[in-house]
């Protein structure tokens, strides 16, 4: 009799759930591995009077989820990706708010020795004597497309690249988990420095180039367009992006992990793009 | 080793410490696993019968099917829950994607095939002879159906234990209809699959440890009900 009670009160409470406002935003995984969103999700939710529901997924599935309209909001990191999602109507605008750079770490012993060298020609050199293992995101994520430019800069088909050997491994997963895996296998990894500074006490690998205006890394947020799909929440959509881009948290978001890891991670950047 | 050792305390502490956010997403994983279960077994059990005593063409093969339907990978079961129920799909209008609501959903469609493949094995246990004496006694077919099923309690048990260990411990469905929302529809396996791939590898032993405990004391009630 109780079990009956339980199951019947909890099915009322799920019920219950679904009236609320929510907003669904769909995540790219190098924000939500910082740690910034459990920061800033209960201040949204505590000034707009919302339940904001954050989705954890690499920018391939954040696009899909947008296209499809399971969505209101996503917040993403590869500019390519995201114009061609506001071109093709799905998405309103796109609204730079912070940005950092990315960078290549690997063991401190730098097994190709490619330390210092331009992102390009650090690649090249990996291509070349085909020794120093890489891990690739290999998931569609902004930080996988960027990969991808950086191979292509450098001269190469994405495809070839692939099958260039044992030595190229694509993890398939997140930037953690690709970060703790290169860290096993003593690899090379194409890394947001946001996630590499969060997860650095977790590995063994360190910074190897850090330079080169290829590197930029701007993280974006884009409302789902309500002229495609007139269920999304458009209104609670662009309260988001005046949060985001609000002089407050922009202030909040260049402080963010300073104190921890004594550096700044994302720096701020409402509305602009930066140079 | 030490890894295994350290999870087992975090484990025992979060369960002491009532930690809330623990509490809450195990409390989250029961709910939506024995709704989910309750449910499949209200509508399984009574179909199961129903293939069970009655003859008709096809009835091998349909067997066949429901126990093919064992090895239903649930990231399949997800994907195909979530295309029904995104809002590009035929039941977007129900705007249930991303919900425990789904999720109970999804969670019936995977262990059906095993609560109605395993319910048959159940009654087909049963002593012919029981069969025969209701219905010499003149018993209806539904009367029947009672009697065996009553026999049969069990090994039918046993099929409602075997789905409520698929539920609960699945991971696939619920990151793909769920979305893994914090406070909203994260459970134990999708907190231990994010918490894994956070690197907090302590935190993801010790959730699994408390699914392991929950699914015990599940178990022992089940069991002491079936020793009634």
């Amino acid at each position: 009799m109780t079990t009956v009670i339980v199951v019947v009160s909890l099915i009322g409470g799920m019920a219950g759930c679904g009236t609320s406002t929510r907003l669904r935003v769909a995540t790219t995984t190098s924000l939500y591995d910082t740690g910034l969103w459990g920061y800033l999700e209960p201040m949204f939710e505590e000034q707009y009077n919302v339940e904001l529901d954050i989705m954890y997924a690499g920018t391939g599935k954040a696009l899909e989820y947008g296209r499809r309209g399971d969505v209101d909001v996503i917040v993403i990191h590869s500019k390519a990706h995201e114009e061609k999602f506001v071109a093709e109507g799905y998405g309103v605008m796109r609204v730079p708010f912070a940005y950092n750079y990315f960078l290549i770490v690997g063991p401190a012993a730098d097994p190709a020795g490619i330390k210092g060298m331009s992102p390009e020609d650090a690649f090249k050199k990996l291509m070349e004597i085909g020794g120093g293992s890489f891990v690739s995101r290999g998931d569609d994520s902004g930080t996988h497309s960027k990969e991808k430019a950086i191979w292509e800069e450098a001269g190469f088909d994405y495809e070839t690249v692939r099958k260039a050997g044992k030595w190229y491994i694509e993890s398939g997963s997140g930037m953690g988990p690709t970060l703790m895996m290169a860290s096993e296998k003593q690899a090379y990894t194409l890394t947001d420095m946001g996630t590499f500074l969060a997860y650095k006490s977790k590995l063994d690998l360190v910074p190897i180039v850090d330079k080169g205006d290829i590197l930029l890394n701007v993280y974006s947020v884009i409302a789902i367009n309500p002229e495609k799909h007139p269920k999304t929440n458009i209104d609670m959509a662009n309260n988001l992006i005046s949060f985001l881009t609000s002089p407050e948290i922009q202030e909040f978001i260049g402080n963010y992990g300073v104190e921890e890891y004594g550096m700044q991670l994302f720096i701020p950047c409402a509305g602009a793009e930066p140079e | 080793m030490a890894e295994i050792w350290q999870g087992f305390i975090k484990a025992i502490e979060l369960i002491v410490s009532l930690d809330p956010e623990v509490m809450e997403i195990a409390g989250r994983s029961l709910g939506i696993s024995i709704t989910s279960c309750l449910l499949g077994s209200l509508v399984c059990i009574p179909l199961a019968s129903l293939i069970h005593f009655h003859n008709f063409p096809g009835k091998r093969v349909l067997i066949n099917v429901i126990q093919t339907f064992f090895s239903l990978p649930t990231i399949c079961v997800g994907l195909f829950v979530f295309v029904l129920f995104s809002q590009a799909g035929p039941l977007g209008g129900t705007n249930l994607l991303f919900t425990p609501t789904v999720m109970v959903l999804g969670q019936m469609i995977l262990i059906t095939p095993i609560l109605l493949g395993l319910t048959i094995s159940a009654l087909s246990g049963v002593d012919k002879a029981i069969l025969d004496t209701a219905i010499s006694l003149g018993a209806s077919g539904f009367q029947v159906a009672v009697v065996v099923l009553r026999e049969a309690r069990y090994a039918v048990l046993a099929a409602i234990i075997m789905g409520f260990g698929r539920a609960i411990s699945e991971v696939g469905l619920a990151l793909m209809v769920g979305g893994n929302i914090r406070g909203f529809t994260r459970v134990l396996t999708t907190a231990i699959s994010l918490e894994t791939s956070k690197g907090e590898l302590e935190l993801s032993l010790a959730l699994g440890i408390i699914l392991i405990f929950l699914a015990l004391i599940i178990n022992t009630a089940l069991n002491r009900i079936q020793q009634r």
